[in-house]
């Protein structure tokens, strides 16, 4: 199954490479990873996504707290919690395809960041179905870049009532 | 006052109490050799290769229970270390380790004798440092101190550029504060009393011993848990000593080459109680017909090795001597079973395997059986000796007929396996007890892997032992070409005479023995004994002999080999395949 992990981690150098080096050392497999700093500059937040049936991810979480530099694992998929992935698409539509790429990107909440004679260059946020969609009925109009940031998350706060 | 970053080491190292570190000297670590020069608290042990100075490190640090430690220069001296660093990372070793680096200005420039030894060690170590201000040199040697000693120990490297040896700062000692590093000691009291109740009702219990037992002092807790509730103990191989080898409960080491009755205590019982133990793939054999009827308690300081291998029923995260002690407490006051009967009709059973297939081997009056060189060490020293061991046949022949009774009394590269190991770690074993006797068991191919530290030993005056078991073959791999690869010794044969041990000995300044006669092996052993030196004792064994019991790798581990039914075994195990 797929987990998202977040991983809060010292801002120091090397700690990427402790991280990535122990899933790559042991086999385990990462499908995206994004990091950045927090509000504190002195911490660091990697969102790991992986997948592994129930020990493997169990193993994973306890490498990564064994992990010297790392202060807090969250297994954001066993908690009620947001993701967002962003997307920037560079797309060249034939001119009959240009009002419906328009049209797809209002409808998806997207943005035109910038546009030539020929292209347009699209940024969508949202999980992974909305991408995943937007993606298919963009790849008849003529995908030429595509690049993704990875997946960030966050836990939802109850709302007391 | 400021004082150089060289000066600054040594403050700290005495601040942490070495006395000893086990080093080669380079080009970038001129400055710090240079102020240990007319220093009197440290002493430098300068090996022969920087491998033999890591191992002797490891060595020191086992036998004493300190962190052992080394310091070499970059590139060519950083990369020797890998070896012994791995070493004791597999084996959780507290180690903390000085490389000299170019100037911070030159990393990453390909400079003379760079290495990249921080990312080089990152899997091997438990954590590693590159000092880049020499402001940040003492909080980071005590970090790396507390890292490598505590919790589940293990080495710890710290890279030190030239510049920040020679830089000046002020020497402050600071306080500890890892936030992210805070290992668990307690374990859960809950789990324990889960636990508890387990061996209440148990009707057929066995304890599984590792290394954990050996690292956290526990051995005392061990055995007043052990005798209480009369549950037998079998020990890995990193655990031997942890209990007692002599002990009417001690079932010997199990596994790929354990006793039979261990093997067949574990695959039979109903609860294993697993010690300061990881359920490596040389204990389980086939994970998956590993102890089938069995539940399992998993007492352990590291939670990485919980469920890692094998189910756990009732996991308990914690320092080992502290939570048998709560355990032992718990049995005694809160759970009060009588469990006499049902553990007599257990051990009559595990009396009755021991007595079916005890552990031994067919003597020879006409060449030196290998045991019986083991057997006879253990006679003449009466187990009061630190015993170190290469890899190999030699290692697991002095698990299985020397019984250790003390823990810190074997010294061996369990995890890693690595030949080479023995001699340089009974240096530093003998610099960490210097009255007491330190023997090294070798095979002929292990010794010349590290041979260069007689010079180390000849010139420090240590008295270490080395019998080599000489039976001019690498032998497992020998053993193994001979039971699964149609005796095809495909490059495993060493030459007969070539070396001759006794003249290297002498060409070092040690004395040089050997034994070819089985009446020979006493009258070298205490005569080696005797003389206050350096001695390799060279005895030519049986080359056809094997070590037995075995479990194939890959089957179960009651699914053994054994030198009486070798033949038959052999038919049996191609009917497995």
């Amino acid at each position: 199954m797929r987990h998202t992990i977040s991983v809060l981690v010292e801002n120091k150098f090397g700690v990427l490479s402790r991280v990535s080096g122990l899933f790559s050392g042991r086999g385990y497999n990462i499908e995206s990873l994004s990091v950045g700093e927090t509000i504190d500059p002195q911490v660091s937040v990697m969102t790991i996504v992986t997948t592994g049936d129930d020990s493997v991810i169990e193993q994973i979480t306890k490498q990564l707290n064994k992990l010297i530099d790392v202060i807090k694992v969250t297994d954001m998929t066993e908690l009620d919690h947001v993701e967002r992935e962003m997307v920037l698409l560079k797309v060249s539509p034939r001119q009959q395809d240009k009002a419906e790429v328009l049209n797809l990107t209002e409808i998806f909440r997207g943005r035109i960041v910038d546009s030539s004679q020929k292209t347009y260059t699209i940024e969508i946020t949202g999980d992974e179905k909305k991408i995943e969609a937007f993606v298919e009925l963009m790849r008849p109009m003529g995908i030429k870049e595509f690049v993704r940031t990875g997946k960030v998350a966050i836990t939802r706060e109850g709302i007391k009532k | 006052m400021k004082i150089s970053g060289s000066e600054i080491l040594i403050e700290c190292l005495k601040k942490e109490g070495v006395k000893h570190i086990f080093g080669y000297p380079g080009g970038v670590v001129l400055n710090i050799f240079d102020a240990l020069y007319d220093n009197k608290d440290l002493r430098l042990i300068l090996t022969r290769h920087e491998q033999g100075a890591v191992h002797a490190a490891d060595g020191y640090a086992r036998a004493s229970g300190k962190v052992g430690v080394a310091l070499v220069t970059s590139g060519p001296g950083a990369t020797n270390t890998v070896t012994g660093i791995a070493t004791a990372s597999m084996d959780s070793i507290p180690l903390v380790v000085f490389s000299g680096q170019v100037p911070t200005m030159l990393i990453g420039n390909d400079a003379f004798q760079e290495a990249d030894i921080v990312g080089i060690t990152r899997p091997c170590t438990k954590y590693n440092y590159l000092v880049k201000d020499v402001k940040d040199l003492a909080r980071i040697v005590r970090e790396a101190f507390y890292i490598a000693s505590s919790g589940r120990p293990g080495p710890v490297l710290i890279d030190l550029p030239k510049d920040v040896t020679v830089g000046k700062a002020d020497f402050l000692w600071p306080e500890l504060d890892i936030r992210s590093y805070k290992p668990t000691y307690e374990g859960n009291k809950w789990m324990i009393t889960q636990g508890a109740q387990l061996i209440a009702k148990s009707k057929k219990p066995v304890i599984i011993a590792g290394g954990g037992v050996i690292l956290s002092g526990a051995s005392k807790e061990l055995r007043e848990f052990a005798e209480h509730t009369d549950i037998p103990v079998t020990m890995t191989l990193m655990g031997l000593g942890g209990f007692p080898g002599s002990h009417k409960l001690s079932l010997g080491m199990l596994g790929m080459h354990g006793t039979y009755y261990a093997n067949k205590a574990v695959q039979d019982a109903d609860l294993l109680i697993a010690v300061g133990m990881r359920f490596d793939d040389r204990v389980t054999g086939k994970v998956d017909s590993f102890a089938p009827n069995a539940k399992i308690i998993h007492i352990d300081i590291d939670p990485t090795s919980i469920k890692k291998n094998v189910r756990v029923d009732v996991p308990v995260v914690g320092d080992v001597k502290r939570v048998l002690a709560v355990m032992n407490k718990v049995l005694k006051e809160e759970v009060k079973e009588q469990w006499g009967e049902v553990r007599k009709a257990w051990l009559k059973q595990i009396g009755a395997w021991r007595a079916e297939r005890p552990q031994t081997y067919t003597h020879s009056d006409e060449v030196i059986k290998p045991q019986f060189v083991v057997e006879k060490i253990y006679e003449l020293t009466k187990g009061d000796a630190i015993i170190t061991t290469e890899v190999g046949q030699n290692q697991m022949w002095t698990a299985q007929f020397y019984k250790f009774d003390k823990p810190r009394t074997l010294l061996t590269s369990g995890g890693l396996g690595t030949m080479g190991y023995g001699f340089p770690a009974a240096i530093g074993a003998q610099f960490a007890h210097p009255e007491k006797l330190v023997i090294d068991i070798a095979g002929d191919g292990s010794i010349q892997m590290n041979i260069q530290e007689l010079a180390t030993a000849v010139i420090n005056k240590l008295p270490v032992k080395v019998a080599i078991l000489s039976n001019r073959y690498l032998g497992m791999v020998r053993q193994w070409q001979e039971l699964f690869f149609n005796e095809r010794y495909s490059h495993t044969k060493l030459d007969e005479n070539a070396p001759d041990f006794v003249k290297i000995a002498e060409a070092y300044g040690a004395v040089g023995l050997r034994a070819t006669k089985p009446s020979e092996v006493e009258p070298v052993l205490k005569e080696a004994f005797r003389i206050k030196k350096t001695v390799f004792m060279d005895f030519v064994v049986d080359w056809k002999e094997k070590v037995y019991p075995m479990v194939p790798a890959g089957a179960a581990i009651d699914h053994m080999l054994f030198e009486q039914a070798e033949k038959k075994a052999e038919k049996k195990l191609k009917a497995v395949k």
